[in-house]
């Protein structure tokens, strides 16, 4: 049984449907990536997953239990944390303080958990009173991650957690990224970058409109010649 | 050498004193509209209204309080009826979200809809007051008038320039002080200011944190309630109560929190000052000043004053012009209004 699993998910925006009949599953430990070319519907499925955009039908559980009709925070506090791809951090804040208010519905002692965040991203701990607005884009990533973190997840969820970086920052990044699933935490998420994400993905989710197109250990998906002559360019 | 410190005694007395009072309470004032428009995202034009109902029960609060023998000795009965006068604008102003605001908040409306519902809110307040209390100025002050006089500041000192500083003044001062710094540690050291801060910040992104947008509204209206009554009622122990001033106020008030930067509370504060200086020392007459400064052969005639005391808005309205022309997002770069 999977940890997370947004099964047969049909839904969208306003009547346009986005997603057909889509599944994605996120396992326990692992690294889960949704790929796809753009307008795919990667990030649509993932919303979707987290409770942001409505569902005609299919159904969304965690740890066995239904959560369909749960609204986003209710999510959060059945161990889900979502980190969206833009405006991910408070810009006026401080970086402890942006860690901060992603605990903010923990009422138990927190700086254990900072502690934590810290060794994943010592660059923060360094930079911890400044504003998170003043940071790199690399390390604003690493913030929001943070941020999602703060929460104790059992699931992590990115969306393009390295959207308009510099390459080397990309691999930092994944990196790091690799790093968070070492602490017990399952990660799913949507990347632009295919190549690289699916080489670290345990399982890879190849969306082509809204469908589920191709599924499979992410390096076997890199060396299928259909993928690679259809979506990765040869 | 004489001549130079009666100068500057002079400037202090006319200038410095009064807007340094004026100052503070224009940034009060100023940090309620930028705390309502930070977390609620609009311009709160019933903001001098609020003030002059916070500032009507706080002098009912006190006629009450005077007619039964109960005063503060030299100090004003009005700060014992201050508190009472923040919890009934407390009230009003979590009232009329309740009425008005949260139906548009829940209908995601623009700010602008926003901003013109608080023009009617605006004008329900101008017309409840008048109702109350009535359209005239009264002045509600009592206890002592002076902690320095100028009779006594030129006898010990031997200065021909007398330079006084009253009890409104300094109580002003002490009270902004107060209020700023509280302010200021409820904003950066709790759970609870910190989660405002996120919410103005980021609101998207607060709503998936898990903290409660209601919530931080409820208080940010609170802390607005406080920080206007006293804006209001410091305004009116110093030059007394009018509804119609208190609804002028609103441009001086608007002008410091835009100067300042909308949505920052430190550049409210300045903004608060930028005006006070500007106004006072536009509309004042530096004839006396110059006479002590300048040699005999370039004394001057006329009083040097650059704008009729009349025109003291007029200065607000330039100010507010000129930085929406060249620097919309104010000096401390807040949101642009």
């Amino acid at each position: 049984m999977s940890l997370l699993i947004g099964e047969n998910m049909t839904g969208g925006y306003e009547g346009v449907d986005i997603l057909h009949q889509c599944t994605v599953r996120a396992e326990e430990g692992e690294i889960s990536v949704i790929v796809g070319p753009n307008g795919a519907g990667k990030s649509t499925a993932m919303k979707a997953i987290f409770g942001m955009v409505g569902l005609h039908s299919g159904t969304v559980w965690i740890n066995g239990e239904d959560i369909t009709r749960l609204s986003p925070q209710d999510r959060v506090s059945r161990g889900m944390a979502f980190v969206p791809q833009t405006n991910n951090v408070f810009t006026s804040m401080t970086v402890e303080e942006n860690l901060e208010m992603g605990a903010f519905l923990r009422r138990d002692r927190i700086p254990e958990t900072l502690d934590q965040v810290y060794q994943l991203f010592p660059a923060l701990k360094d930079k911890r009173r400044q504003p998170a607005g003043e940071l790199s884009g690399g390390q604003r990533q690493q913030v929001a991650i943070g941020r999602g973190l703060m929460t104790l997840p059992k699931v992590l969820m990115l969306d393009e957690p390295t959207a308009g970086v510099s390459p080397i920052v990309k691999d930092e990044l994944m990196y790091r990224i690799t790093e968070v699933v070492r602490t017990g935490v399952s990660i799913l998420m949507v990347e632009q970058n295919a190549r690289q994400a699916l080489s670290i993905a345990d399982t890879g989710y190849v969306l082509v409109q809204g469908k589920n197109h191709y599924t499979g250990a992410g390096p076997s998906l890199l060396q299928d010649p259909d993928v690679r002559r259809s979506f990765l360019g040869g | 050498m004489e001549d130079l410190l009666n100068a500057v005694i002079v400037l202090c007395n006319f200038v410095m004193i009064p807007a340094i009072a004026y100052g503070s309470q224009l940034a009060l004032g100023a940090l309620g509209v930028t705390l309502v428009y930070g977390v609620l995202r609009f311009s709160n034009f019933a903001h001098g209204d609020t003030m002059a109902f916070g500032t009507m029960i706080t002098i009912l609060v006190t006629r009450w309080l005077q007619s039964v023998g109960l005063t503060l000795g030299s100090l004003p009965t009005a700060l014992i009826g201050l508190p009472i006068g923040i919890a009934a604008t407390a009230v009003l102003l979590l009232g009329t979200d309740r009425v008005v605001y949260r139906f548009y908040r829940l209908r995601k409306s623009d700010p602008i809809i926003f901003t013109i519902s608080s023009v009617g809110v605006m004008f329900v307040l101008n017309g409840l007051v008048r109702l109350v209390i009535g359209p005239e100025h009264q002045r509600f002050s009592d206890g002592a008038r002076f902690v320095i006089r100028a009779r006594e500041f030129k006898e010990i000192t031997g200065f021909s320039e007398g330079f006084s500083i009253n009890v409104p003044q300094s109580i002003t001062v002490i009270l902004t002080l107060i209020a700023v710094a509280s302010l200021f540690w409820f904003m950066k050291q709790t759970r609870t200011g910190k989660s405002m801060r996120a919410l103005a910040d980021n609101e998207d992104l607060a709503t998936l944190c898990g903290i409660n947008a209601e919530r931080v509204v409820a208080i940010t209206w609170i802390i607005a309630a406080a920080l206007t009554t006293t804006a209001g009622v410091l305004y009116g122990l110093d030059k007394g109560f009018k509804p119609f001033t208190y609804f002028q106020l609103l441009l001086p008030i608007f002008a410091a929190a835009i100067v300042g930067g909308l949505g920052n509370p430190l550049g409210a504060i300045a903004g608060g000052f930028i005006i006070s200086f500007s106004e006072i020392s536009i509309t004042y007459a530096f004839k006396k000043f110059l006479g002590y400064v300048l040699p005999q052969s370039l004394q001057p005639e006329h009083l040097v004053q650059l704008l009729s005391t009349d025109y003291k808005l007029a200065v607000s309205f330039a100010i507010l012009v000129l930085v929406l022309l060249f620097k919309p997002t104010g000096i401390f770069r807040g949101r642009a209004p």
